[in-house]
């Protein structure tokens, strides 16, 4: 193996709830202090104490943070799991484990390095305290990581202090866990390894960051006064960070009190009715949920497009159908969340592709929702929600005045004769609406039962159609409003946004979190000639960006997180484009995608003919 | 029809309120239901509270579910917003409603359908958040719409129109509110206006969740003589136990009651009521009394209405949410925004 700085993958396996994620923080945050691009990927069980889980960090010098398979270094700190974790180690790898639990002799690879610690002895006999000990029993392979790796101490030491900064006695426990554990494998063993870490200027004015905040940060600066939610994975951590930032900053100076209702709904339906009742009071309301949620909401949607009311919804997809894979990701409720309740209904959703994306579009979200006087779904996922992600600090504009859409105020309704709710006077579909408590000219009665323009009940089918044909009329109004596909041309080769015609015969399309791992098998394979465009869909309904690609490129590749393909379905949908030139690349196991899968799949489309579908079956 | 216009009589004789509207001004659509139909009842005792309260219209959000008892909205207040929402869900959009407008005047309508089953969820939570509204569940035993299915409130025996006779327990309304901390809970009955009234008005004026039960005969599917649902059952079976009364600065108090005290309460407005029972053994002030009284009663066919539970508080959604005094839909934009400086700032901890 070639001396490699910067590029490697760890893996750590250790036990749910035996205190690995700080640990396992600590690492990732120290390699990107030192400077050195870093993506963690936190694969875990549905499950509190006592199942495998296993984190990965991947330190890429190029800043390639999508998820890789080729594990450098396995922390093996589960003998429950040695079995599986051994055979997939990169030939020419390390595993680190701790001696007093031994491998199996059947494990053993002559492909590989086996590194012994007796992390436990060393714990034991420097922590007596059995209490003290349990808490540092995971911290230990810290140390003997930094010793292999070449990873910064000081950073390391650094990171604790501000850590317990209140508990400065904890911080010298944890530094003097990775000391003995450092010095142990500093003095057993050669190193660094062939693979090490080194400082580097890789993120400069970086920050790591998870989606679920970036959300409730979207929320915050939005101006959303209203949530309502119930806990379900890997959503409840959005609801937590607005709770979190709500305590912070949206406190009353004069009174203390709270400048935002959360309230911790029975169900999501109870949760999405009161979101609803939220909007149609005129607050900015938003639901975090997940698939299994967006199920249950069906019904208050539907009722939702049908008045017209706005509401925020967050869905953070993991793997369904049912109750399915609750920890892991997936691009699973494309279709369900574009048609979600019972009729002609259509949603507009936007699909972030990671957490900058998820504070801009989630803070959009509610300026769509207004405007458009509907749902709008922010498709978010567990990958792009609960994963640390590096990205550039999020930037806020305190010129930016929320866009109500079209309310009509007291004043307003004193200038009016008399007011119709669903009057489509401006001829863009978009009606204007009243709130409730503001002036008795305003009133109207709101119902899901057809209704004609003036509000009125009706079931004559003439203002039925006439009014079912309007909402379709705002819903194309909303395509050429929201935010455009991200579209890198193979000539630019940036992510450049351009109308440039088409440089390459094959297009590739994707959309959120597949993002990185699209762009770094476009980059591999531009360096074996094979240049591609790439698209990124960033909001549905589609823009006519999207159509221009399509016709642009004799065919097209989608990929995407999920088995049915439904991304590719939709644009089968919703456009022109014929079904026999869109081949798929489906990644839905649970694991964010990776580009050695994703660039042999594109690879063998690009030199194939006609439809492919190609699936992960890692 | 499904609506119409109603024409707006003034009678020499009526009077106007202490903000200058009539009655009238509180009323709504023409009513679609059948004729006879409990609900219309209500309506107009609803219509009568409002008037006589001098609230106005526009500063009320009506709302309901789905079923007979959720299309009277429409019949009540034009000049308020409302919503007629989903089956069982109208105490969600109450919520969040109040939760963005803490000054709105919410009332929801539901019936023994929409509550005790689809909606006894949303029911029984709004029950428990104190949400700051009068539910008014007008309970007939049957559904109504799609023509006389049993509900969850049919007693076991009743009867169907052609003889089949409910098998399973029922759920009371008033006993379940109670048990879950409804601050105000009182039943009563549509053709009774005397006690309908007065029990309205408290319960609008009443801070958090006032529930009442109000048994409103279905005229086409259960107003016959095997029904417990019934006009001539219900007349027959009820007993007052706690009649209210405003205190009206020159009005006299009608004494009907015998036996027991009269208790002068005052509502979380200053509002001063009296509270005339009829047995010196209640009180209405002890959920766990209130209960077993109830349900004394209930096993030997009675009827206990009136204002069975009241709880003097003060306490809401929005005061256990610690939420600010004014309506979170007031409150202006660069308040909400804590600014570019504090994401700068709160982005160094991501470092």
């Amino acid at each position: 193996m070639q001396p490699e700085v910067n590029d490697f993958v760890i893996k750590v396996a250790t036990v749910n709830g035996s205190g690995s994620a700080s640990a396992n923080g600590l690492l990732s945050k120290s390699l990107f202090r030192m400077g050195i691009p870093v993506s963690a990927k936190n694969i875990f069980p549905s499950n509190i104490q006592g199942l495998p889980t296993w984190y990965e960090i991947r330190a890429n010098s190029s800043a390639h943070t999508g998820r890789s398979p080729n594990v450098s270094l396995l922390v093996a700190m589960n003998p429950q799991t040695f079995a599986q974790d051994i055979p997939a180690v990169t030939s020419g790898g390390y595993v680190l484990y701790d001696s007093t639990w031994p491998i199996g002799k059947d494990l053993m690879r002559e492909d590989v390095t086996f590194v012994e610690v007796p992390l436990t002895a060393l714990s034991v006999e420097a922590f007596p305290d059995v209490k003290v000990r349990l808490l540092m029993k995971n911290i230990t392979y810290v140390g003997a990581v930094a010793a292999l790796l070449e990873v910064d101490l000081d950073v390391i030491r650094e990171l604790l202090n501000e850590i317990y900064a209140t508990k400065p006695h904890l911080s010298e426990a944890n530094m003097k866990a990775i000391g003995l554990s450092y010095d142990y494998v500093k003095k057993s063993f050669a190193t660094p390894l062939p693979f090490r870490a080194q400082k580097m200027n890789g993120t400069e004015g970086k920050v790591m960051m998870n989606g679920n905040t970036a959300c409730a940060l979207g929320c915050l600066y939005a101006g959303a006064t209203v949530a309502a939610w119930y806990p379900i994975t890997p959503a409840t951590a959005l609801t937590d960070a607005f709770q979190q930032l709500c305590r912070r900053y949206r406190k009353d100076p004069d009174t203390g009190k709270s400048l935002a209702c959360i309230i911790q709904a029975e169900d999501e339906i109870a949760a999405v009715g009161m979101a609803v009742g939220a909007g149609w009071a005129g607050a900015r309301a938003f639901t975090p949920t997940s698939g299994p949620g967006i199920s249950l909401m069906n019904e208050v949607l539907g009722f939702a497009y049908f008045t017209e009311i706005p509401v925020v919804v967050f869905d953070v997809q993991r793997c369904g159908p049912s109750t399915g894979m609750p920890t892991r990701t997936q691009q699973g409720d494309i279709l369900s969340s574009a048609f979600a309740s019972h009729g002609d209904t259509q949603h507009i959703l936007l699909f972030p592709a990671n957490p900058e994306e998820c504070f801009y579009l989630s803070a959009q979200a509610f300026d769509f929702a207004e405007r458009f006087q509907t749902p709008v779904f922010v498709l978010s996922d567990l990958d792009i929600g609960m994963n640390e992600w590096m990205c550039s600090p999020l930037e806020w504009d305190d010129s930016y005045v929320p866009n109500r859409g079209k309310v009509l105020c007291q004043r307003d309704l004193e200038k009016i004769d008399k007011f119709y709710r669903y009057l489509d006077s401006d001829g863009d579909g978009i009606c204007y609406r009243t709130l409730p408590g503001v002036d008795p000219k305003g009133a109207y009665f709101l119902r899901g039962s057809g209704h004609n323009q003036f509000g009125r009940y009706s079931e004559l089918a003439s203002e039925y159609v006439a009014n079912a044909d309007r909402l379709k009329k705002k819903f194309r109004t909303a395509a050429n409003e929201l935010p455009e596909p991200v579209i890198c041309t193979a000539a630019a080769g940036d992510n450049a946004r351009s109308s440039r015609p088409r440089s390459s015969d094959l297009g590739v399309i994707s959309i959120g979190s597949c993002d990185p791992a699209v762009l770094e098998s476009i980059d591999a394979l531009a360096g074996e000639g094979i240049r591609l465009d790439y698209m990124r869909i960033t909001a549905y309904p589609f823009s006519g960006k999207v159509q221009q690609f399509l016709d642009d490129h004799e065919r097209c590749v989608v990929i995407e997180q999920n088995r049915d393909a439904q991304l590719r379905s939709l644009l089968i949908l919703e456009t022109e484009v014929a079904k026999d030139r869109l081949s798929s690349i489906l990644n839905y196991g649970g694991l964010p995608p990776d580009a050695v899968f994703l660039s042999q799949s594109i690879k063998t489309i690009y030199n194939g003919k006609g439809h492919y579908e190609l699936r992960n079956e890692a | 029809m499904s609506y119409g216009t109603k024409p707006k009589v003034l009678h020499p004789s009526v009077a106007p309120n202490k903000i200058g509207l009539y009655e009238r001004d509180y009323e709504g659509a023409m009513s679609t239901l059948c004729a006879g139909c409990g609900h219309d009842s209500v309506t107009s005792a609803i219509v009568r509270a409002l008037y006589e309260l001098a609230i106005e219209p526009h500063t009320v959000a009506k709302f309901s579910g789905i079923g007979c008892s959720s299309k009277t909205p429409t019949y009540f207040l034009s000049t308020a917003h409302g919503v007629n929402s989903l089956h069982g869900r109208m105490p969600s959009i109450a919520t969040g409603a109040g939760a963005a407008n803490r000054d709105l005047h919410l009332i929801g309508i539901s019936g023994d359908g929409d509550s005790l089953s689809i909606g006894l969820g949303q029911f029984c939570h709004a029950a428990r958040r104190n949400l700051n509204m009068l539910y008014v569940l007008m309970n007939n035993g049957v559904y109504g719409l799609t023509k006389g299915q049993f509900s969850a409130s049919a007693d076991v025996g009743s009867k169907r129109k052609k003889g089949e006779a409910n098998k399973f327990n029922p759920i009371d309304p008033a006993q379940l509110a109670i048990s879950l901390g409804a601050s105000f809970v009182a039943r009563s009955f549509s053709g009774d206006k005397q006690q309908l009234i007065p029990l309205i008005k408290a319960g609008m004026l009443h801070k958090g969740f006032a529930f009442l039960d109000v048994i409103s005969p279905c005229v086409t599917f259960n107003d016959h003589e095997t029904s417990t649902k019934s006009y001539m059952h219900t007349r027959e079976n009820r007993q007052e136990v706690v009649h209210m009364d405003f205190i009206q600065p020159a009005g006299e108090i009608s004494a009907s009651f015998d036996a027991g005290a009269v208790q002068r309460v005052t509502l979380h407005d200053g509002t001063p009521i009296l509270l005339k029972k009829a047995d010196a053994d209640y009180n209405p002030s002890d959920p766990t009394v209130a209960q077993s009284y109830i349900r004394e009663h209930q096993l030997k066919g009675q009827i206990v209405t009136g204002l069975l539970y009241m709880e003097e508080t003060d306490e809401d959604m929005h005061t256990l949410a610690d939420t600010v005094d004014m309506p979170l839909i007031d409150i202006p934009y660069h308040k909400l925004s804590p600014g570019a400086e504090a994401l700068r700032k709160l982005q160094e901890s991501f470092r």
